[in-house]
Order: structure tokens, then sequence, then C-alpha cells
């Protein structure tokens, strides 16, 4: 049994926040495959709980006639991954959800969760930072839009007040029209497992194979998942080649800080860090529609 | 203690259960409707043996809450077979020796159910993927991946 001392259910964003306002201790709850775990391993005692799950207001996928892609924060993993607009204009954001645990975790966690949580090892935003995505965030006195990059304080700390819910994560065409991606996940089984190290590169090309625009995002490289701003400005505008390649590789490693955990050394994320920005950049460059010579 | 009344259908049967706040759906399934077949492993989410399916799809029964099943439909092991007689599904791991020391079986089989009803055509690489939310520390696996690709072919 969950050591859970009071529970509530709320039936809209409005009255989650309301509850939260009257119970100062309550946290939300959507998936649970976050909370429910700390809580057993007792790293959360006591909890009050508030109850999104499955709240039909934040849930699901919308494209709008602007172009803006709109996912609901209690939108699950598996949802977005099977969703025809995510796999036609984001694929890249499918293909870094379905890297998260196994089958049964993907049917329950949520995008929101994985951000709110505010863990450098999300497997959701390497993606989304690369994507430049929004969050849209409802408080009592209205609503809010944040870039996803300046949500992140440090390790488990976002920019939420307690009384504040994410509602959307949200994708503008000017981020994703246009572009090609990857995400690898390293870690040691191929599911069931939390990354070692998490990488996405997003870019757009030329038919002369000059790269127009370029983001190189990773998890687990400093204590927030993090933008490698200087390899980007260093790669717009040059040509692929593979010297450009090995460039890359190791102007990124001058703009991360790993940590040494039980998972890996920081030289080894360093090495990864390295090595993962080239082979995501080279296969973001394929879908993109880049030749090799 | 803060208890809710919740109606499910469990294996096709309502069930209205009053529920502490504080259960898993796992620990309403094992110990107030004694559905002993669904397995409790590592309670976080890891090795699928308290897997169920939930409208369909397999979810672990350890990391959910069983208020949140109030008006769903659940599936466990125990509604695979009919009048004593097991499912093609589980037959297929009987004849394959999917089954060693049988406590990951619960779970495998309603993964592989999730799999088989989804309707969709299964190569072996959506079938390793399908069941990748489950561990099984006895079979290597590959009598189980069998198992399963036998299911397809026999059309259960």
């Amino acid at each position: 049994m969950y050591n859970i001392t009071k529970y509530y259910e709320a039936h809209s964003v409005r009255e989650a926040i309301e509850l939260l306002q009257a119970n100062p201790k309550a946290r939300l709850i959507a998936g649970g495959s976050d909370l429910l775990i700390k809580m057993h391993q007792g790293k959360i005692e006591a909890a009050e709980l508030i109850s999104i799950h499955n709240l039909p207001e934040i849930s699901g996928i919308s494209l709008e006639p602007d172009g803006t892609i709109i996912i609901g924060a209690g939108t699950t993993f598996s949802q977005i991954a099977n969703h025809p607009v995510i796999k036609e204009h984001i694929p890249v954001l499918a293909e870094a959800v379905e890297t998260i645990g196994g089958p049964q975790v993907r049917n329950v966690g949520t995008i929101g969760g994985n951000i709110c949580n505010g863990s450098t090892s999300s497997d959701t935003a390497p993606t989304l930072f690369a994507s430049n995505a929004g969050l849209r965030i409802q408080g009592a006195s209205g609503t809010r839009v944040i870039e996803i990059t300046d949500f992140y304080q440090g390790p488990g700390r976002v920019d939420l007040q307690h009384d504040e819910v994410l509602t959307a994560v949200l994708l503008s065409t000017d981020n994703y029209r246009g572009f090609a991606g990857h995400y690898i996940k390293y870690s040691m089984r191929k599911a069931m497992d939390i990354a070692t190290l998490g990488c996405a590169v997003v870019c757009k090309i030329t038919v002369q194979a000059v790269i127009e625009d370029f983001r190189l995002a990773f998890g687990v490289a400093a204590p927030t998942p993090v933008r490698c701003r200087k390899t980007e400005t260093m790669v717009k505008g040059r040509t692929f080649s593979e010297e450009l390649l090995l460039e890359v590789g190791k102007s990124a490693v001058a703009e991360v800080n790993p940590r040494t955990s039980w998972r890996a050394s920081r030289e080894f994320r360093l090495h990864l860090v390295e090595e993962l920005s080239k082979r995501a950049f080279k296969q973001a460059f394929i879908r993109a529609g880049g030749k090799l010579q | 203690m803060m208890t809710k009344k919740i109606t499910m259908r469990v294996n096709g049967r309502e069930v209205v259960v009053e529920v502490d706040i504080r259960e898993s759906l796992l620990e309403v399934l094992r110990g107030r409707l004694n559905l002993k077949g669904v397995k409790k492993g590592c309670s976080v989410g890891e090795c699928g043996a308290c897997t169920v399916l939930i409208n369909g799809e397999p979810i672990d029964s350890c990391i959910y809450l069983a208020v949140w099943t109030d008006g769903k439909e659940i599936r466990t092991i125990e509604g695979e077979e009919t009048g004593g007689k097991l499912s093609k599904l589980q037959q297929a791991f009987v004849d394959e020796g999917a089954v060693q020391c049988g406590f990951c079986t619960p779970g495998f089989i309603m993964s592989a159910r999730a799999l088989l009803d989804s309707g969709k055509k299964l190569t072996r690489q959506d079938i390793i993927k399908g069941l990748s939310g489950n561990m099984c520390r006895c079979t290597g696996y590959q009598n189980i991946i069998r198992a399963v690709e036998r299911a397809i072919e026999d059309k259960v």
C-alpha cells in the first residue's frame, strides 16, 4: 500500500489549481510511473495527492490552423508514438518516446510528468530542447507560455509554482517544418533502462547539403538537459562533411558538464557526447535528404 | 482511511469494490478479488510480472492506483482459459517450453495478448518490442518469442 495521506481527484485543470491552493503540501499525479516508484522507495513520504490521471482536458494531440502542434501534458508516451500528427511532422519525438521504459510504462507515463519531474535523464527533453518547445502553464491568475530551455532550473527543479499546472507542450512550424532529426539513447539495456546519455540533433539542409539550421541537445550531460549553442552557430551555413562531424563532436564536449554517477563516469559520458553527437548529426542529415559523399 | 467505491469489469464480469485509495490495482486484484495469477515482482514497474490489460492496453498493476480503474475494463491471466481449457496462446507457451519457473508467465501472456488483439501484422521485432517490458530470468526469451510467433500462426 502506498503511503498516501490525502487523495483528491481533479476533474479540470481549474479544480486542480484550486486543490493545490487549498493543500500546500499536495502534489499532482498523472501517470504515476515516476511518483509512485519514488513513494515505494521512500524518497517521498506521506504524500498528499491530487490526481489528474486521464484528465481529458490535458490529453491528446492537435494540429492548429497555424501549424502549431499542441501536445496535452497528460498525453501518454504511447499516444505520442502512435499519433499520425507526430509521425508525419516530428517523427524524432516519436523515436524519442519509444526509448522510454517498456510498453507498460509508455501506456501510463505522460510527457508532462517527464518534463515536470525536472530530471536531466528525461528522454523527451533533448528533442524538445532542440525543437524550442514551448510550455503552456496555467495558474490561478492566468496562463503563461515559456520556452522549455528556460523551464529547467537545476536537478529536479523547474519553473513551476505550487499552484501551477503544465497543460501543454507547443511545437511551432518554424521549429519542425523542413527539419529532420535523430535521437540516440545510450543505455545498458535496450528497454527498461534510464539513459546514460541522450542526444538529439535536428537539422535543416539545402539541396547543396549546406546546413541551414542545426540544433544539438543532450540529456544527462549536465545537471539539466542542455543545448550546445556554440556548436550550433559553428555548424550553421557550413557544408556537410566528415570533417564537420569531427568538429561537432569536439565542440560539443566543450559545452557540456556531465558528472560521475553509479551508471557511468564523467569521462565515459564525455566520450559519449563526442561520439553520439556525430552519429546523431549524420543520421539527421541523411533523414533531411542529405547524401554522404 | 479513505475509500472509494469503484465499478470495473474484470475478465468480462462487472465487479464493485470498495477500495482503499492507497491500494495499487495489483493489491486489489490479488487481495480483494483473489486473482492470484497476477504476480507481484519488483513493485516498481520494471519486471512486468504484474502486467494486466486496462481497456486492452498492458500496464504494470503495481504502479497503478486502484481508484483509477473505475469504469474500466481489466483483463488478467485468469480470463485466458475457458471451461478449464487453456487458450491457444497459453498452449503455445506450454508447447514451446516457454515456461520454466513460471513466475513471469502471466505477465508475458498478458503482454502477448495485447499484441495478438491489436490486429496488426506482427514481425519478430514487433514481438520483441511488445515483450520488452517483461523480464524472464529462466528461459533466455527465445522460447517465449517462439511461443508468441506460434500463437500468431495459429491465429488465436
